[in-house]
């Protein structure tokens, strides 16, 4: 069983971080080192020159971008095979796993790894203002684990019990609210903040659509290969 | 889809449910270190990730 999950959570993941890399260094990369011009001081927002929006970016850094590649590979090897371990279980429980629902598996884990953490805290292109990133990060922890156990008892729970259990979920960390910055200080044009937001939001949820197909179509085939018993 | 008696699938839960949970935290291990942990040169490799993935960076 560990095998079979392991299997299908890494080759799946590890297929879409490749796709993922591609849509980042193709989509989002530019839009990244274009505020870094910002970030660093080249480039100055409302200084005493008007700036052109179009700016060259540099020639191709293959070991920064190898080592993206590499990372994002990571990454969602790990979403895989968090993903797949959690069909399995559904599995277990009786609820058969296929390339088709994986979509739906896909699509619950973009809303809880990205989408909700997003909706506080969207993605931040280098040099805005932040909060101290020790916070963020344990709301951004908090807002995945109570987003996805929410999904998980709208998908599976029973009753209205599960269901308004669900919603309270949902609603807590942006009714708590994601820690925000004393003043605004980002040096990076509004334009480029939010292209950026929606850049990584939109890369996000293709790699998410791809992961859980993949980790479906790979898990329901290695399930044919090593039949298991379904929960009756 | 094999047919099973009724105490398999009560097993299969229970098999289930150790693997899944090793599996879920290596995959949890997987992104802590690669989107949060701050170590200076764990940060710096994975930057461009982080921001485009929507990490909380620094």
């Amino acid at each position: 069983m560990f095998s079979r999950i392991l299997t299908s959570g890494l080759i799946a993941g590890a297929a879409t971080g490749l796709i993922a890399a591609l849509l980042q260094l193709w989509f989002v990369q530019p839009v990244l080192l274009h505020a870094e011009l910002y970030e660093s001081g080249q480039l100055a927002h409302f200084g005493a020159e008007v700036v052109s929006a179009h700016q060259d970016l540099g020639p191709f850094e293959w070991t920064r971008n190898m080592l993206s590649v590499l990372f994002t590979m990571l990454v969602y090897a790990g979403y895989g095979l968090m993903l797949v371990a959690l069909m399995a279980v559904s599995e277990a429980q009786g609820h058969a796993v296929t390339a088709r629902q994986g979509l739906l598996w896909g699509l619950a884990g973009y809303l809880t790894m990205q989408l909700a953490p997003a909706f506080g805290l969207a993605p931040e292109v280098p040099g805005v203002a932040a909060a101290d990133v020790q916070i963020r990060a344990l709301w951004w922890l908090g807002t995945a684990l109570a987003t996805g156990l929410a999904l998980w008892l709208i998908a599976f729970g029973k009753g209205w019990a599960a269901w308004g259990v669900a919603i309270v979920l949902l609603l807590a960390p942006h009714v708590i609210g994601a820690p925000q910055p004393d003043s605004y200080a980002g040096p990076v044009p509004p334009e480029l903040s939010a292209e950026f937001a929606g850049r990584a939001l939109g890369a996000g949820a293709m790699a998410w659509a791809i992961l859980g197909l993949l980790a479906g179509w790979f898990w329901q085939r290695e399930s044919q290969r090593a039949p298991v018993p379904q929960a009756a | 889809m094999t047919a099973k008696p009724m105490t398999a699938a009560g097993a299969s839960r229970a098999s289930v449910l150790f693997p899944a949970v090793a599996a879920f935290a290596i995959g949890f291990g997987l992104i802590f270190m690669s989107g949060l942990v701050q170590a200076e040169t764990l940060h710096d490799a994975a930057h461009d990730v982080r921001h485009a993935t929507g990490f909380p960076c620094h």
